[in-house]
């Protein structure tokens, strides 16, 4: 079913691009850019035209007023009734996947309240610290990395107020930078990051290349389908007005069996993965069966593969 | 950039018990707080109390005060001043004052209130795995909670007794409470009458038509306050009990400010609006991450954290008391009189206890009229004063419902009894006014309310305190989940989600209630009649006699929907 899909793009991926030179391929194919740098990005970046860096075609001065753009929004990011707020929203929930699939990996006790002591992890593209905050605060060593200066500095300001958050490590960086430093770390998150990735196959090697042997990788994203474009783009954008218009191109969303299958020739096994439905009566969010919007994955690092 | 909300809060000064000292403690400026203003309000408020302090002291007070060094002056007025530095902090404890020696301290959650309300919210934060690290201080001025059994065996029944339904009796029972409870007097009863003045139906509910083995539980308050606190205790729990009442709270809006402070102390974490800073009335004060009001329905939280009421008083008084019997009662009787209710439940040993709402003129004559008058009194009204005695004949026999019956309802064949006579009074009188109360909002930022300072109800079917310890389970809950997730637990969004899942349930009992009260307010024939005809229904007719006993079970959270 897969490969169905890749084998339809690449007359429509054609068109576009030669029409809209920033349209990001299928990344099953081997990557077509050379010279691409994969750049994590956040959540709430309003546009994703910079993110399809080649080393000659982005000019800077476009690139740095995507960043403005992006920092003029980024102190609401701990308003919880401002533009972030489908993410405050959904945060429990996300939380709740992440605390029970890491409490079964690494074998902690899921009725303590601070289960991750001594669990070093990374939230890359982290933001505001909206998930490095209860992450700390359930035990966990937390690194938070992302591209804007502005939302570390955000971050680490917010994080500063609580004693229990105040010993997170926020750094601008990118996950390549990273694994050039050789960092491991237990756990790698990184949430509703990899659809504004440029190359998200070159993203997910990175991110396996963060993971400590036996440690454990978790992804979120939305899914390419014609409810989340009814959901996320229609709804969420144009209806309610949750999210600025552009945040999300439906090109760039990944199907669960794409993104196993990425995650896969990085060497992780995805081996649980849950949806987000959102209940528009109780205004919460739940974790499901249903991926067909918003999903998140559960994978962890096989030493045995040879990539 | 967001605007700076401060909330500010006035003390109200209370007339006649005030020395000079305390006055002049608690007089308060309201302040309205920006970055830009912070150091100049400071400064000015430094002068203004300069100056209420100079009128306020008499005049050989000051020469003395000048003349002795600044001791004499802190030892008679003890109060916190502004710091002197000119860092934006609030406030500074007085490092030269003997009278406050220790530091405040921080608690995760400072529940204000030790009722039985309360101190179930402690017992249940107590029993669960992931809330019973939390630092919990309880502010109460109640001397009993500082100490250990303060009941006896052979006391005579107190006159305040709450009836607890089968749902709060499973929730003690998790929480590991209830044993205590049992060690003490408590009475099951099985049993219900209810019926009114015209003399047109009745009702007899027994358990055994809803497949249970109780109606409810009737239990003393202090048996209920002195089992919680014993069970905290057994768990060893509570932190703290600050034997105080509150006087003020502040709470900052949270400032994300440019100036990164990277002191974790008390008070940058309170200037950042990460903390609730309370003072109570001996002087000491304390910040919490969560502020829990349980401190009743003239609740000083409520008030002081600025949430509004909706309600109205009852034009009614509740005269309540305890009697006696010759015989046993297992049975809670219930007459629904033209001023009110009056309701006899049995609290055990031959006791029973008397709620009688009736209109304030009358509960003035009843409360002074001698023992032997108002026993009279009760027993003339629960048999044929009034009215007469219902038969099932007016509205048919039961046969007209027998297509309904559906399943066994053999109390609908139970004939119509008398109470037992009443014959003597083991306590004293004692009068309430009775009103309807709720708040608009149960949590505001780092505030949250339970119990009677969220909602006050008519005692008519015994439910108000179990709506709050359907409360206390609800937040210990929520708080529980949000530690799980790793969330600040003062924030509004989680607890919000507490009000989310209590407010239907409580209003909604609310309005049944008060739709009861102002049904049997009004003595008109057709009302009279359709009153009774419900009577007649929901004696026969089993399925919603099922369902009227689960919703007052606190089994079903809204009536009628199963």
């Amino acid at each position: 079913m897969a490969s169905s899909k890749l084998l339809s793009q690449p007359r429509w991926h054609r068109l576009l691009r030669r029409n809209l030179p920033n349209a990001r391929l299928f990344s099953g194919l081997p990557t077509q850019h050379p010279g691409s740098v994969p750049e994590p990005q956040n959540h709430g970046e309003p546009k994703s035209k910079n993110k399809f860096k080649t080393a000659s075609s982005t000019p800077s001065s476009l690139k740095e007023a995507e960043l403005a753009k992006f920092a003029a929004i980024s102190d609401t990011w701990w308003d919880s009734e401002g533009p972030f707020k489908p993410l405050h929203n959904m945060n429990p929930t996300r939380l709740a996947f992440i605390r029970s699939t890491l409490c079964r990996h690494f074998r902690k006790d899921p009725l303590s309240a601070r289960p991750f002591e001594g669990l070093r992890i990374i939230d890359v593209g982290c933001g505001g610290g909206i998930l490095s905050e209860p992450l700390a605060r359930m035990g966990a060593i937390v690194t938070g990395i992302d591209a804007v200066e502005k939302n570390i500095r955000i971050a680490r300001l917010h994080a500063n107020m609580d004693p229990t958050t105040s010993n997170i490590e926020y750094c601008c960086t990118t996950a390549e930078k990273l694994v050039d430093e050789q960092r491991k770390f237990d756990a790698v998150i990184a949430l509703e990051v990899i659809e504004h990735v440029a190359d998200s196959a070159e993203f997910c090697k990175s991110l396996s290349a963060l993971t400590a042997h036996e440690g454990a990788t978790v992804v979120s994203t939305l899914n390419r389908s014609m409810r989340s474009y009814a959901a996320a783009i229609v709804a969420a954008e144009y209806l309610l007005h949750w999210l600025p218009k552009g945040t999300h191109q439906w090109s760039s969303f990944l199907t669960p069996e794409e993104l196993t299958m990425i995650l896969k020739r990085a060497s992780i096994n995805v081996k649980e993965m849950a949806g987000f439905v959102f209940n528009p009566i109780t205004g919460r969010w739940s974790l499901s069966d249903d991926i067909s919007v918003n999903y998140i994955a559960f994978g962890t690092k096989e030493t045995n593969n040879e990539e | 950039m967001s605007e700076f909300k401060c909330h500010h809060f006035n003390f109200q000064q209370r007339v006649g018990r005030e020395t000079e000292s305390t006055r002049v403690k608690r007089l308060t400026v309201s302040i309205r707080l920006s970055n830009l203003l912070k150091r100049n309000l400071i400064d000015q408020q430094k002068k203004e109390r300069a100056q209420q302090v100079r009128s306020s002291i008499p005049a050989m007070n000051r020469i003395l005060a000048t003349k002795a060094g600044s001791n004499v002056y802190r030892l008679r007025i003890p109060w916190r001043s502004f710091s002197n530095d000119a860092a934006p902090k609030l406030s500074n404890p007085n490092a030269g004052d003997p009278e406050k020696g220790s530091e405040a301290q921080q608690y995760d959650i400072a529940i204000v209130g030790g009722g039985m309300v309360g101190l179930a919210l402690a017992s249940s934060l107590a029993s669960k795995p992931l809330t019973k690290h939390l630092n919990v201080a309880i502010v109460d001025s109640n001397p009993a909670l500082g100490r250990k059994n303060f009941i006896k065996k052979d006391d005579l029944p107190d006159a305040r007794v709450s009836t607890i339904t089968p749902a709060t009796i499973s929730f003690l029972k998790d929480i590991n409470a209830w044993r205590f409870v049992e060690q003490h007097r408590h009475a099951y009863f099985d049993k219900m009458q209810v019926w009114d003045y015209t003399g047109l139906s009745y009702a007899k509910y027994n358990a055994r038509d809803a497949d249970k083995e109780v109606l409810g539980c009737v239990v003393e308050n202090k048996v209920l306050l002195s089992s919680l606190l014993s069970h905290v205790q057994d768990m060893d729990f509570l932190k703290k009990i600050h034997p105080s009442r509150l006087t003020s709270m502040s709470i900052l809006p949270n400032s994300s400010s440019s100036e990164v402070d990277s002191t974790s102390s008390m008070t940058a974490l309170f200037t950042h609006g990460r903390l609730a800073k309370l003072e109570l009335e001996d002087g000491s004060s304390l910040y919490a991450k969560l502020v829990v009001g349980a401190d009743g329905g003239k609740s000083r939280v409520r008030e002081l954290a600025g949430i509004r009421t909706t309600g109205w008083n009852y034009s009614q008084n509740a005269i309540i008391c305890t009697v006696e019997h010759a015989v046993e009662n297992h049975c809670a009787w219930q007459r629904f009189l033209p001023s009110g209710p009056l309701a006899v439940l049995p609290i055990g040993d031959k006791f029973s206890n008397i709620v009688w709402t009736m209109t304030p003129k009358e509960s003035l004559d009843f409360k002074s009229m001698t023992d032997d008058d108002f026993l009279k009194a009760v027993n003339h009204a629960l048999d044929y004063g009034y009215g007469p005695h219902p038969t099932s004949g007016i509205l048919g026999s039961s046969d007209l419902f027998s297509w309904l019956k559906g399943g066994i309802s053999s109390s609908a064949n139970d004939c119509f009894e008398i109470p037992p006579k009443v014959i003597k009074l083991a306590s004293e009188r004692m009068a309430f006014p009775l009103s309807l109360r709720h708040a608009n909002d149960y949590a505001s930022k780092r505030v949250v309310l339970i119990g009677d300072a969220a909602h006050t109800v008519h005692p008519l079917a015994g439910q108000g305190v179990n709506l709050g310890f359907g409360d206390a389970s609800s937040l210990s809950s929520v708080i529980s989940e949000g530690i799980a997730v790793g969330a600040d637990i003062g924030e509004v969004s989680l607890l919000k989600k507490y009000e989310a899942d209590r407010k239907p349930a409580n209003i909604t009992m609310m309005a049944v209630l008060d739709g009861f009260q102002k049904a049997y307010s009004v003595d008109f024939g057709p009302l009279n009649f359709l009153r009774a005809a419900a009577f007649h229904g929901a004696h026969h007719i089993s399925p919603l006699k099922k369902s009227i006993i689960s919703y007052a079970s606190g089994e079903m959270r809204l009536p009628l929907f199963a």
